[in-house]
């Protein structure tokens, strides 16, 4: 399962709600604010111990957050890497 | 012929405070007439979807819980409640309708639709579907 988070951890309960229905081998994609969550630092990174991470870099470009800034083990993906990650994964849910 | 997938309809925000709930209901009925096997799920404050005696008479809103009950004719009949999202509202299933629908297959036996799930339950539930809506 791909779960996909596009609100801030800080404004909504999203992510919290997204990690709290984690199966075995699923993979989070952090979208829009959504990739407030990956930055190092931040009260909200500790909800993604032990998730395989992606952000979209393009998200992450627009707000400002470097590579570096990212808490360790998180991908940066393209557009590209988005679709190859939900051909990727039989379903998807995208935590509104 | 298209295999009939298996829709799953999450539903966790409360009834008026935004259109989802509503919407996600006009969807579910849509689903439902297209033949797909469709299942819901209430969790966080889509528990309060489902609770009894909403009156939006003050809110000149549609009042649109008595639609619910109609799920069971459109052969939706497999709504998941989430136990700890009750009971972290101070509910239990006493506060929600009681939902059901007609086996036409056991003499129109009527039966319960819901059902009453643990969290870790529920993330099997979702792993048995193919395809997700979420509200």
């Amino acid at each position: 399962m791909l779960h996909i988070v596009n609100k801030s951890p800080y404004d909504r309960n999203s992510l919290d709600i997204a990690v709290s229905y984690k199966a075995d081998g699923d993979i989070f994609l952090l979208i829009e604010d959504g990739v407030y969550a990956a930055m190092k630092g931040g009260a909200a990174a500790a909800k993604l111990d032990g998730c395989t991470v992606s952000v979209l870099g393009a998200d992450i470009a627009a707000r400002g957050i470097a590579e570096d800034k990212l808490i360790d083990g998180v991908s940066v993906i393209d557009y590209a890497g988005f679709v190859d990650l939900v051909e990727a994964n039989e379903k998807v849910q995208s935590w509104l | 012929m298209s295999k009939v997938k298996k829709f799953m309809y999450v539903n966790r925000r409360a009834p008026y405070g935004t259109i989802y709930a509503w919407e996600s209901l006009e969807v579910v009925l849509i689903g439902a007439a297209f033949e797909q096997d469709v299942s819901m799920a209430f969790i966080g404050d889509g528990v309060y979807q489902l609770t009894k005696g909403q009156d939006t008479t003050g809110l000149e809103m549609k009042n649109f819980s008595p639609t619910y009950s109609a799920l069971g004719d459109y052969e939706v009949t497999k709504i998941y409640i989430e136990k700890e999202s009750l009971e972290e509202r101070g509910l239990t299933l006493e506060d929600l309708q009681h939902l059901t629908w007609e086996d036409e297959d056991d003499d129109w036996a009527e039966k319960d639709s819901i059902q009453l799930v643990s969290r870790a339950e529920m993330v099997k539930v979702f792993a048995d579907q193919d395809v997700f809506f979420n509200f």
